[in-house]
């Protein structure tokens, strides 16, 4: 850190001195006089107020009589009750709420009286009953009857905003706070007042109310590819927000009670912010998830998966008891007792039996911190092997000896709130809102102050919404591009102001040397790296070790000194010498029988391009760890079924490197992974002492952090000559190849989002897109491309002309019709074979 | 007795008044020769000491307006005038546009060379599409005659005059809401602070004003201050068009000095409709509370009217006889204010939602005596309460209809009212049906608009 920034950081805060109800109180300068009067405990009525929203002062409910010293110093009093949303404190000011005055509490009454004349009286059936704040502040604030006799204005009900977001408008106070949640935080506005007076309403654009006749919305933001208004992946905080009963979720809607849920804090699976969530359940049932205030990481808000994609876990497919593969070959129901003894039988076959070629451990990317060292642990003490990798998505050894060295046992490094402040941020194969969700939301808060640049194909929606700046790239040359950054590039120059940031995503994995680029050009400009991967468990399963080449601690498998720290706390002789197989390594050893069994957790065939299918044919002996049914769990020779998150405890590492523990939602007998991996080894001799998360926690305190010796060696890749990324940014006339472009849309199909009809109708339309010279190169004018890969299947899009690099064409990764890995057998950066005029 | 003193209205009967040439040759834009050879910070004194208070209703001083600038930052500046005249019983700018545009754009000129302004806009209600085209047609001449563009006259001052058609919102003549509309927002009044002089069009400082306070410039500037303040009163200086309409004899726009009277004025349009007795006016537009005839001789300049509990407003006088049902014109009225609410916050939207349900009611005989106690405190629950100050101005006619006419207020309610709304017509029209019975099914139909 800089002098300066130094500086910066402990000016002091300048504070006024004023007096609410009486109460003296000191607080910075520029507060609103509500939050001041929160301060000191007062709490004014308010609707449209809230805090992480600009004020709008539209609902007046939290007038307040000020007085403030005038040039004189004597106290004036504002002729009128003043909005206390709206209006800082200054020096000497006198605020009486309507605790202390009448005419506060008078005006407070009259506004409370006005709001409820047009309200329905449906709280018995309206959602919101019971935890809506004008049903509270009307008892609280409010007169006890209505003087209203006259016809209240009515509306359709409910309109529906999309699939998932109802708005019944005759409830409506007409805060705005949904809109300005809307425009302001998620950039999405696709919801806005319309109409006036009392006739003004929420809607999308419509042009029935707006008595428009052939206008259409205008402007960039205003249709997706259907032509329809967009949905936001952020909409479910609308609902949330919303101070009456005017929003609800499709998914809620007349569902249950807020008075006869159980609520229960947790951290959301879906991602690597770990963001806070409450989950609301009735009867071990989950009714709904919440987004919980958490101001360091997710703030108020979180992303429309993390709220309504929670009904896979209790789909019909659930596995709740063990499953054993039978000598007929059928999968058939087991005690645990007689499944952990066939799982141990064939395990100890494949490590010690005759001619035994070995175990390939595959956690999956989505277990927490206990898990993923427990699954480490596991294949190293009870397998003997190192051939455990939780990355089932492109992966890379150069990503490796990055994680090993640059993320593995760094603590918390850059946060989120590093990420609002820095004054740019370079984003390398990495979609903030697609694959990132609210860290879309924090950077979006920096806009357009903070200056992003994105090294992409194309400019994405969310880049877009951020302000940022192309760096054009085509997949797999990420790292050329970054090496070809000179001194004079904007990005460049932007991102040696201090506090600059450049993100790194999990698709760098595909890019040869683009780690060893991203870690260079942090070390020309001063910038921070950081990792920031879709999946939950991925940054905890690199903290415990859960990577072929890394153990616990940030220790190197190929360094003896390594080897020793951890087997000496873990009890062992030694450990594997040598790095074992990565996730892509370990499937082709099983398909060749080069392996001989293999311990699956929470892994989707579908989302890898090697055929994982085939692996687990191929196998002798297969160990499902699962919570449903999948492909793998059809091929397996034992299943054992485990806790979904809200079953189990546990602590998630977010890609800060915060550690964002959770306690059990919903008790069940459901275990984790740790405790069924502890329960195996214990059966095959190995006290692995991973039965409780406390266990696994304390052990992981015992390793500490291994010393630098220890650790990888920074990542030394050559990116692809600027030759060859020139070449492939080109097109020419009658091509029929193209790299591959691709990611997860935010909302798409994966299995996680499995169940909720409402939320996938959010999901943006899945289209092929291609530059304008592409598309004529490859003759695609219009209506239906093919694209086609190493299977024979092909995938059938839309194509949209976009302003893109040449030579390229981008598909949706998992969205409907469109699952990359699958259909195509291939990752981003690969050639694929295009048809137009299918 | 006052006499008129037309300055603004001098060149209306003139031959195609609205042409350059007409504007010209009663000595058009000499002002603005005069102006170009003076130091600008001697124009804005020379505002600042004629004692020009805005003439779009708030009455605020309209060179202090333009000392609040911030210090030049070599950034854009606006003006932005204010031609969205919509108030009630107002039209003084619509017909000063429409037959001398000329002089408005010759005081946009001098008032954007005083304070650094490089691009001035003219924001014309929508409505009045004649008036909208004469401005630019007028604009247009100004541009061929090199009164606007590039190096005006030589002197090397740009400006530019863009012309702006509102989309038909009454509260678009409040000044942040319009420049919303102006920026192609929804048009709705913005927070405040910032208040526009620092952060106004385009987040840039602007000075907002109306139609008449920019077209009185050239007057002042050209004839002097001491001419300016030898007209009107100690604190409410020069002169200014009073709009009279209603039932007087002739009606139009009479252009004298302010703290004339009310009795002149009546004298001047030929008395009152067929001698009858004056009931009760509105000193500047709808918005202000009435007077009655014991005010005739209240001096129609700022401090006067306010002391008699009312606002100078607009100078808007609707003039009404004994005819006509207070009841029915406050009705009328309010449905006004609750068609054009803008909906922002809820004291204007929902309370005028209210009080024209409650006056239809009570003009339909189906009012009771508590209406009129709700009445009053619903109004009470309005102003001072609303985001703006259009609520304060939509209760004004209720709380002083009350004031003044409580007994007809409680014979409606009684059922001893009777009123021929024919006998208070201006014109021969059928009589409305527009009663409470109706009301129903007209809610019903804008619900589901």
């Amino acid at each position: 850190m800089t002098a300066t920034a130094d500086k910066a950081g402990s000016q002091a805060v300048e504070t006024v001195n004023v007096t609410i109800d009486g109460k003296a109180i000191s607080v910075a300068k520029d507060t609103l006089i509500i939050r001041a009067a929160e301060q000191v405990g007062i709490e004014i009525p308010r609707f449209c107020d809230h805090p992480l929203l600009k004020p709008a002062g539209a609902c007046r409910q939290c007038l307040v009589d000020v007085a403030s010293p005038g040039p004189d110093g004597n106290l004036r009093a504002f002729p009128k009750p003043q909005a206390s949303c709206t209006m800082t404190v200054t020096e000497g000011m006198v605020v009486n709420t309507q605790n202390t005055s009448e005419e506060a509490e008078r005006a407070q009454k009259g506004v409370m009286e006005l709001l409820l004349i047009n309200h329905p009286l449906d709280c018995p059936v309206c959602d919101k009953g019971g935890e809506c704040p004008l049903q509270n502040q009307a008892m609280s604030h409010g007169n006890a009857e209505s003087r209203f006799v006259d016809v209240k204005r009515v509306f359709e009900k409910p309109l529906a905003l999309s699939s998932e977001i109802l708005l019944d408008r005759e409830r409506c106070v007409l805060c705005q706070r949904c809109t300005r949640f809307s425009d302001e935080i998620a950039g999405d506005s696709f919801i806005d007042l319309q109409n006036r007076g009392a006739m003004q309403q929420i809607g999308t654009f419509n042009e029935d109310v707006l008595g428009f006749d052939g206008y259409g919305p205008v402007g960039i933001a205003a249709e997706d590819e259907s032509g329809g208004a967009f949905s936001s992946y952020f909409s479910g905080n609308t609902v949330q927000i919303c101070p009456v009963g005017a929003l609800t979720s499709s998914a809620y809607r007349f569902r249950a009670r807020p008075f006869d849920l159980v609520s229960a804090a947790g951290i959301s699976e879906h991602d690597s912010s770990g963001s806070a969530i409450r989950t609301d359940h009735r009867r071990g049932v989950i009714l709904r998830r919440l987004a919980d205030n958490d101001p360091t990481v997710n703030e108020e808000w979180i992303t429309d998966k993390d709220r309504f994609a929670f009904a896979w876990q209790n789909m019909p497919d659930r596995l709740t008891r063990p499953l054993v593969r039978n000598d007929e070959g059928d999968l058939v129901e087991a005690s645990w007792p007689q499944a952990i003894a066939a799982a141990a039988a064939g395990l100890r076959e494949a490590v010690s039996g005759k001619k035994a070629k070995g175990v390939g451990v595959l956690p999956g990317g989505r277990i927490t911190l206990e898990d993923a060292y427990a699954y480490g642990k596991f294949a190293r003490v009870v397998l003997g092997t190192n051939d455990v990798d939780v990355r089932t998505r492109i992966a890379s050894d150069e990503e490796q000896s990055f994680l090993g060295s640059s993320v593995a046992s760094t603590g918390l490094g850059v946060t989120f709130a590093d990420l609002e402040r820095a004054p740019s941020v370079l984003l390398v194969g990495f979609e903030p809102e697609d694959e990132g969700g609210v860290v879309f939301l924090r950077m979006k808060k920096s806009s357009p102050k903070q200056q992003v640049f994105t090294v992409a194909p194309f400019l994405s929606r969310g880049a877009h919404k951020l302000g940022a700046q192309l760096v054009e790239a085509v997949p797999g040359y990420e790292g050329t591009v970054l090496a070809g950054l000179t001194k004079a590039a904007d990005a460049v120059k932007a991102l040696s102001e201090p506090g600059s940031v450049i993100v790194v995503g999990e698709r760098v994995a595909g890019a040869p040397g683009a780690f060893t680029e991203a870690l260079a050009l942090a070390d020309r400009t001063g910038a921070r790296v950081v990792w920031i991967p879709r999946r939950a468990g991925e940054r905890g399963a690199v903290e415990a070790g859960a990577l072929p080449g890394l153990l616990p601690g940030g220790g190197d498998v190929a360094v003896a000194k390594a080897r020793k720290a951890v087997a000496s706390a873990w009890g062992v002789d030694d450990l594997p010498r040598t790095r074992g197989r990565d996730v892509t390594g370990i499937l082709t050893a099983a398909s060749a029988r080069q392996l001989d069994a293999l311990v699956v957790g929470g892994v989707q065939p579908t989302d890898l391009t090697a055929d994982m299918i085939k692996a687990l044919k191929a196998a002798k002996f297969v160990v499902s760890l699962e919570v449903r049914r999948t492909d793998a769990t059809e091929l397996a020779d034992v299943v054992l079924p485990v806790a979904p998150p809200s079953e189990k405890s546990g602590t998630f590492v977010n890609w800060e490197g915060r550690l964002r523990g959770f306690a059990t939602a919903i008790k069940t007998d459901a275990m984790s992974d740790h405790r069924v991996l502890d329960m195996l080894a214990r059966e095959l001799g190995v006290d692995l002492g991973t039965a409780t998360v406390d266990a696994v926690n304390a052990e992981l305190v015992t390793l500490g952090v291994l010393e630098d010796s220890a650790r990888m060696a920074a990542p030394a890749v050559e990116a692809p000559a600027a030759k060859a990324a020139e070449k492939a940014a080109s097109v020419a006339a009658g091509t029929k190849s193209l790299t591959l472009a691709s990611w997860h849309q935010l909302i798409d199909e994966g299995s996680l989002q499995e169940g909720e009809p409402y939320l996938a109708g959010t999901g943006r339309i899945a289209v092929a897109r291609m530059s304008p010279a592409t598309a004529e190169a490859v003759g695609v004018k219009e209506g239906l491309v093919s694209v086609q890969g190493t299977h024979q299947s092909s995938i059938d899009l839309p194509v949209v002309i976009t302003d893109m690099v040449d030579g390229v064409v981008w598909l949706p990764a998992k969205s409907p019709g469109s699952w990359v890995a699958a259909t195509l057998g291939l990752a981003p950066g690969d050639s694929v074979s295009v048809k137009g005029g299918v | 007795m006052t006499d008129l003193t037309p300055v603004l209205t001098a060149t209306w009967g003139a031959e195609e008044s609205w042409t350059l040439k007409t504007y010209q040759d009663h000595g058009g834009y000499g002002a603005l020769k005069k102006a170009f050879g003076m130091d600008k910070a001697d124009i804005i004194q020379a505002v600042k000491d004629s004692g020009l208070r805005g003439r779009g209703g708030a009455g605020f001083p309209t060179g202090m307006k333009w000392g609040f600038l911030p210090p030049d930052d070599g950034g854009p500046r606006y003006l932005v005038v204010n031609a969205d005249e919509s108030e009630p019983g107002t039209c003084k700018d619509i017909p000063t546009m429409l037959n001398s545009p000329h002089v408005l754009i010759e005081g946009a000129i001098i008032t954007s060379y005083a304070i650094g302004c490089n691009h001035a806009f003219i924001y014309v209600r929508g409505e009045v599409v004649h008036v909208y085209r004469r401005v630019m047609n007028a604009v247009a001449e100004a541009y061929k005659a090199g009164f606007l563009g590039k190096n005006i006259q030589g002197t090397g001052y740009d400006l530019d005059i863009t012309v702006h058609a509102g989309a038909g919102a009454y509260i678009c003549g409040e000044e942040t809401a319009l420049l919303d509309s102006l920026e192609g927002l929804r048009g709705q009044p913005r927070l405040k602070p910032p208040f526009p002089a620092v952060a106004g069009l385009y987040a840039r400082p602007t000075v907002v004003n109306n139609v008449e306070s920019i077209a009185s410039v050239p007057a002042i500037i050209d004839r002097g201050v001491e001419w300016f303040t030898s007209m009107g009163t100690e604190k409410s200086k020069g002169m200014g068009i009073f709009s009279l309409s209603g039932h007087i004899e002739k009606p139009g726009q009479y252009e004298a000095p302010l703290g004339i009277t009310l009795r002149e004025l009546i004298e001047m349009a030929g008395g009152m409709r067929g001698g009858k007795k004056l009931k009760f006016w509105t000193p500047g537009g709808s918005s202000t509370p009435i007077l009655t005839d014991e005010h005739l001789d209240t001096p129609l300049d700022y401090e006067a009217i306010g002391a008699a509990g009312s606002m100078l407003g607009t100078r808007a006088l609707q003039i009404f006889d004994e005819t006509t049902s207070v009841v029915r014109a406050v009705t009328r009225w309010m449905e006004f204010y609750k068609h054009e609410s803008c909906g922002k916050c809820t004291p204007c939207r929902e309370g005028t939602f209210w009080l024209t349900q409650i006056l239809r009611r009570i003009e339909a005989g189906h009012g009771t005596p508590a209406d009129l106690q709700q009445l009053l405190d619903t109004c009470d629950s309005i102003a001072g309460r609303s985001f703006c100050a259009f609520g304060d101005g939509a209760v004004s006619c209720v709380v002083s209809g009350l004031k003044y006419f409580r007994a007809e207020f409680e014979a409606y309610v009684d059922g001893t009212a009777s009123f021929d709304p024919a006998d208070a017509a201006l014109f021969d029209y059928a009589v409305s049906t527009d009663t409470a019975a109706t009301d129903a099914p007209e809610l019903a139909q804008e619900a589901h608009a």
